[in-house]
């Protein structure tokens, strides 16, 4: 009934493949982004129509076995697929956020000599993402998890003559192998305690049926567990793995929307979610989670307050969202956390693309004055409003979106994380403390940015400030389309508590039941109190909203003077908490100088000094006896004669 | 046919050097062309070992060959005695199917004395082949020495500026080891006789059978495995590897990587291993620790190398670890990982290395600083090398990742689990110096006048590299056509080794005490 399931990664990898080998000879544009488009079009055809009939079908949990891939002795893996409520949403938001995004590269990226390359990786990104979510077992997820891997280090590094390019994609590939590390000593692990039981497998329904052989509690699911969750922070940029994200804005602006908001980053969480089970079995790793989460999301929060550049407002705002759903995955609110995945994919995405569009006219602008402004500087902005309308709207709807304001979709997924980290059984007040200072800081920076963009005077150089024109189609459609689903998808999810029948929370309810068992809401938890609690938020919210309008609409002259006064947090939160000088210091240069080490001294002093030494005494020696090969017949006479006296000698007096 | 398969195989290359030796020695094109015909047609003997399915059945020795040679009574009886299991089988396909590819990579490359360039490597191959189907431990004893000629040669005449020295310290490497080895054999011969074990010449598999007691054990498996460890080779014995493989030219690197390192880990696979279970139990915690540290180590001072080629082999001696691992994991996932990776190093980084001679080809130079912004450049080359460097990393869909993933997940779950855990940090240094040079060569703007008519590939270059990538994948994607011949007799060899671990228990102390007399 679902065998059409495989096409669904199938076309973005026949579009790579094409694009990859005969795009150069394709040459056209429209060809090569339309071939593109169209294939990753083709496999949300086919997710939506799978989607529908899971709905409609009584059974939740479809796997489809395409072959054999490896088999050694008790280890069995096969390609295979799996389906169900969790997988169902993700592909659709894979394929739909993707189809769009592709739509918008075709005018975004037009002109660039790499185009068919640029298509081609967005393809293959595609197909890795598809795979990662689709994926029957840990292995097939793992071949998506690091060929998401690999497709953003090429994207990243798509400018590859720029060092700070090259540098970032590298960067990212490299910190996200420290987290795949996690990743593989958790399956090790894993697999192992399982065998223990007898259950030989890497199969993530299996998994979920044997967990229960696995002490809940107990130090292994622990061990597993954190592990699992090192691998997900290196993916989803937490701490202490997420100095690659902010870097990764190298990358072309629809790649940050797909891969690094949308898509990619929230790998760490759907793996969370794919094992919910385990997770659920470990309180000590859902607290790590959770605590994680909260930290992240207030670090990135607090760095994005201070940058200039547009990509990277919006990176460490994507750190920090990342940081609600560990944070909901940590408390138990596994839909929760999914839900908001969702939701952020929407205005994440259009808020990126927005950026881009920006990026696109001020680039534009200075290419038509021949200035070389930084086109992401938002000091460079201001004032945007009035050429860009519909970048303006689509982008002001997605800010209150993110910023949390009631009824918009980031409202609702951002509040039911609120209010569990706040009643779950594994929640705390302190969380959510934190969590909504966190929203304030998040409804300040988007404001800022907005305000600092789209308001005010225009800063631009006067010479470019005439030539910003709004994008074509290709880029607004998908705007609108983002910023629709930014207003009204979460309505799919509407709480009980807001007169919604919590419709998302219950189609994955299949997933997330045995683990929900183990983490619910407080019995204690009234109506009343959450009532406070959301109103509080939404007031959080406002206010940060309000300060943001104070201190770069009406009073344009605070942020200087707040920065005169704070000037050492300020230059601390400027420069990032000074972490990738810290990991510099700590990691990579003693790394460096151990490894020149090991080579100069161990290899080239110690163990050749020693292999050469012997070559030394040996030849020394041979040089020493040659002296005693003269030829001379007498030599050799009184060599015998000296011989023979010490023999007898030795037996006579011996 | 059939029956003499494994021998035809093994000698055609030698009848053809000799062919060779009466060709003009000026006429470059007919040299290179008749090696090159040699080889693919040893390739195409070799074949139907690949497709023959009795290796999914049976774990047992295949195309046997067995012919009395050198009998001097009882005191010394050795025999022609050959066959393939699942085991050498794709080490064997491994070394025919490297080898045309090496002769191709040497088209423009060597101008020297071709005749004789060409009659080494044909020479090499025999000496290569007979080593993997040799049952008879005197006849390996006398192939493992024969690889050893031509290859100094290789390295010391057609070698780079400091050839001498390397292929000195090559050849005396393996010369100390060879010569503890050829110890060990006697040793072993001379205990089968005097046990009264019913031995027919240095017969391995006979061998297999003797309960030789463990104090003997100790020091053999000592000198076999020193013997197998500095040809692997194993941290710290590795320091011949990076000098022969800079200086080695390409076609010698490639073969040095591709198969002779294997030697090492096969030796002890077949060997080192089945032969001394016992003593193997006692030097599996020092043995892992080393290969750990080869991992650890190679990384580090590869990510430090500022000649390409020197990365490259600080790289093998990381990979080779790995294999190692698997191997000392003693169990089905880690020792297939461990063969398998065998497999996958000889094609990942005999790749890399015809990809620093097609470099050094162009550039006369190794020097990463001399490269950079070659991707505009070179985008066939590019793309080639990428996936090479991400096969090497291990990522999966690549052979790299199967091969890595299964021998740490057989050290996981042996009792090597901690071990195995500092082994995985080598993906992340992996992906350290590989994404590295990457960078530095091919990223960035072009500085170096000198690169700015640097030329893509030709066609024959990407005819060289084509069968690796297609392997590259293959593996990647569907390893079970490597596995399914494999494991049964990967599960013979374990319980071999287990089996020999039981049967100690009755050891029958007077014989060695008699043995270790005599001698």
């Amino acid at each position: 009934m679902y065998g059409n399931l495989w096409l669904i990664p199938f076309f973005p990898l026949l579009g790579a493949i094409i694009n990859g080998l005969f795009g150069k000879k394709i040459k056209n544009e429209a060809v090569i982004g339309g071939i593109g488009t169209l294939m990753i079009f083709l496999s949300f055809l086919v997710a939506v129509q799978n989607f529908f009939r899971l709905i409609g079908d009584t059974v939740k949990v479809h796997e489809i076995v395409l072959a054999s891939w490896m088999t050694v002795g008790n280890l069995q893996v096969n390609w295979e697929l799996l389906l169900d409520p969790l997988s169902a949403v993700m592909i659709l938001v894979v394929t739909g956020v993707g189809t769009l995004i592709h739509l918008y590269s075709i005018g975004y990226m037009h002109g660039e000599t790499g185009y068919y390359r640029f298509f081609s990786y967005l393809n293959l990104f595609a197909f890795s993402m598809l795979m990662l979510v689709l994926g029957g077992n840990a292995l097939v997820m793992f071949i998506g998890w690091e060929g998401v891997g690999l497709c953003s280090y090429l994207l990243i590094g798509y400018y590859y003559e720029k060092k700070s390019a090259s540098d970032a994609a590298k960067k990212a590939f490299v910190v996200n192998r420290i987290g795949d590390f996690g990743f593989l000593c958790g399956l090790f692990i894993l697999f192992w305690a399982l065998a223990g039981h007898g259950v030989w497998t890497i199969n993530f329904v299996e998994i979920a049926a044997n967990a229960h052989l696995l002490e809940a509690g107990g130090a292994l699911i622990t061990i597993i567990t954190l592990a699992f969750f090192l691998g997900a922070t290196g993916k989803s940029a937490q701490i202490p793995l997420f100095t690659w994200l902010p870097d990764a804005m190298e990358g072309p602006t629809p790649v940050s929307a797909l891969i690094h908001a949308a898509t990619m980053v929230t790998a760490g969480i759907y793996m969370i979610g794919r094992m919910n089970i385990l997770f659920a079995m470990a309180p000590s790793t859902m607290m790590t989670i959770a605590i994680i989460g909260a930290a992240t999301a207030f670090l990135a929060a607090s760095i994005g307050f201070a940058q200039n550049d547009i990509k990277r407002v919006l990176a460490y705002s994507t750190v920090s969202q990342l940081g609600y759903m560990f944070l909901a995955m940590g408390v138990g609110a596994f839909s929760a956390g999914i839900f908001h995945l969702m939701t952020h994919a929407f205005f994440k995405a259009c808020l990126f693309l927005g950026s881009g569009s920006v990026i696109h006219a001020m680039h534009h602008a200075y290419h038509h004055a021949h200035l070389h402004d930084d086109p992401q500087d938002m000091r460079n902005m201001g004032g945007l409003r009035s050429k860009m309308p519909i970048t303006f709207w689509t982008f002001l709807l997605s800010t209150i979106a993110i910023a949390g304001v009631p009824f918009f979709s980031g409202f609702f997924s951002k509040d039911e994380i609120l209010w569990w980290s706040f009643g779950s059984t594994a929640g705390h007040p302190i969380f959510w403390i934190i969590a909504v200072c966190v929203a304030g800081m998040t409804a300040f920076y988007m404001f800022r940015l907005v305000f600092m963009t789209f308001f005010g005077a225009q800063r631009t150089d006067p010479r470019a400030k005439d030539h910003i024109p709004e994008s074509p189609w290709t880029i607004t459609v998908p705007l609108i389309v983002l910023a629709f689903l930014a207003v009204v998808g979460g309505y799919v999810g509407v709480p009980k508590i807001l007169g919604g029948g919590n419709h998302f929370g219950n189609f994955l309810a299949p997933v997330f039941g045995p683990a929900q068992e183990l983490y619910n809401l407080n019995a204690h938890g009234s109506h009343a109190l959450e009532y406070t609690l959301i109103a509080l938020s939404v007031c959080i919210a406002l206010f940060g909203i309000y300060m943001a309008w104070l201190m770069y609409m009406k009073n344009p002259a605070l942020p200087a003077q707040f920065t005169a006064k704070f000037a050492g947090v300020y230059r601390f939160v400027f420069n990032k908490w000074y972490i990738d000088e810290l990991y510099d210091f700590v990691f990579v240069n003693p790394c460096k100088r151990f490894g020149t080490f090991l080579w100069k001294i161990f290899d080239v002093r110690l163990v050749d000094g020693i292999v050469n030494g012997c070559a030394w005494v040996v030849k020394g020696v041979g040089a020493g006896l040659r002296y005693t090969q003269t030829g001379y017949m007498y030599n050799y006479a009184v060599a015998m004669v000296v011989g023979v006296v010490v023999i007898v000698g030795f037996y006579v007096f011996g | 046919m059939a029956d003499n398969l494994l021998s035809i195989m093994t000698f055609f290359p030698l009848v053809g050097m000799i062919a060779l030796l009466f060709l003009p020695r000026d006429n470059d094109a007919m040299l290179k062309s008749f090696a090159l015909a040699v080889s693919l047609i040893t390739f195409l003997i070799s074949l139907p070992l690949a497709f023959d399915n009795v290796f999914k059945t049976s774990g047992g020795m295949h195309y046997r060959e067995f012919y009395e040679w050198i009998h001097v009574g009882e005191f010394f009886q050795m025999n022609y005695n050959v066959g393939v299991d699942g085991i050498s089988l794709w080490l064997v396909m491994l070394t025919t199917f490297i080898m045309p590819i090496a002769i191709l990579s040497t088209w423009n490359a060597v101008k020297k004395n071709t005749k004789g360039f060409m009659a080494m490597l044909l020479l090499l191959q025999t000496g290569m082949l007979g080593a993997f189907i040799s049952l008879d431990l005197f006849l390996f004893y006398i192939f493992w020495e024969l690889m050893l000629i031509p290859m100094y040669f290789l390295i010391g005449i057609w070698g780079g500026a400091n050839r001498i020295y390397a292929a000195v310290k090559f050849f005396i490497y393996t010369a100390v080891g060879s010569l503890l080895m050829l110890v060990g054999i006697i040793f072993v011969y001379y205990y089968a006789i005097q046990s009264g074990a019913p031995v027919s010449g240095f017969g391995v598999q006979e061998f297999y059978q003797l309960s030789i007691p463990y104090s003997a054990q100790f020091w053999l498996f000592l000198a076999f495995g020193f013997s197998f460890a500095i040809k692997v080779p194993m941290f710290p014995l590795h320091t011949w590897l990076p000098d022969a493989h800079t200086e080695a030219p390409t076609a010698g690197s490639v073969i040095l990587a591709a198969v002779l390192l294997k030697m090492g880990t096969y030796g002890y696979v077949r060997f080192a291993m089945p032969l001394f279970p016992e003593a193997l139990q006692t030097f599996i915690p020092f043995l892992a620790f080393l290969s750990v540290v080869g991992i650890i180590y190679g990384s580090l001072v590869a990510m430090m190398q500022d000649d390409v080629k020197k990365l490259v082999a600080y790289s093998s001696v990381a990979h080779l670890g790995f294999v190692m691992l698997g191997l000392f994991a003693l169990n089905m996932q880690g020792m297939a990982g461990g063969m398998l990776q065998m497999i996958n190093h000889g094609i990942s980084t005999g790749a890399l290395f015809l990809i620093v001679g097609f470099l050094y080809e162009r550039r006369h130079t190794r020097q990463i600083s001399e490269f950079g912004g070659l991707a505009g450049k070179m985008p066939i080359f590019a793309t080639i090398f990428l996936i090479i460097t991400f096969s090497s990393i291990g990522l999966p869909g690549t052979n790299g990742f199967v091969g890595e993933f299964l021998a740490l997940m057989g050290a996981f779950e042996s009792n090597l689990r901690w071990y195995a855990v500092f082994a995985t940090t080598g993906v992340i240094l992996a992906a350290v110096y590989m994404l590295w040079v990457y960078q530095r060569i091919m990223f960035g703007k072009v500085t170096n006048p000198a690169n700015e008519n640097i030329k893509d590939l030709s066609a024959r270059e990407i005819v060289i590299m084509a069968p690796l990538l297609l392997f590259v994948f293959w593996i990647g994607i569907y390893p079970n056509t490597f596995f399914d011949k494999m494991n049964p007799a990967l599960e013979q060899l374990l319980q071999q080794i287990n089996n020999q671990q039981v049967a100690i228990v009755e050891v029958v102390q007077p014989v060695v005490a008699n043995v270790l007399d005599t001698k």
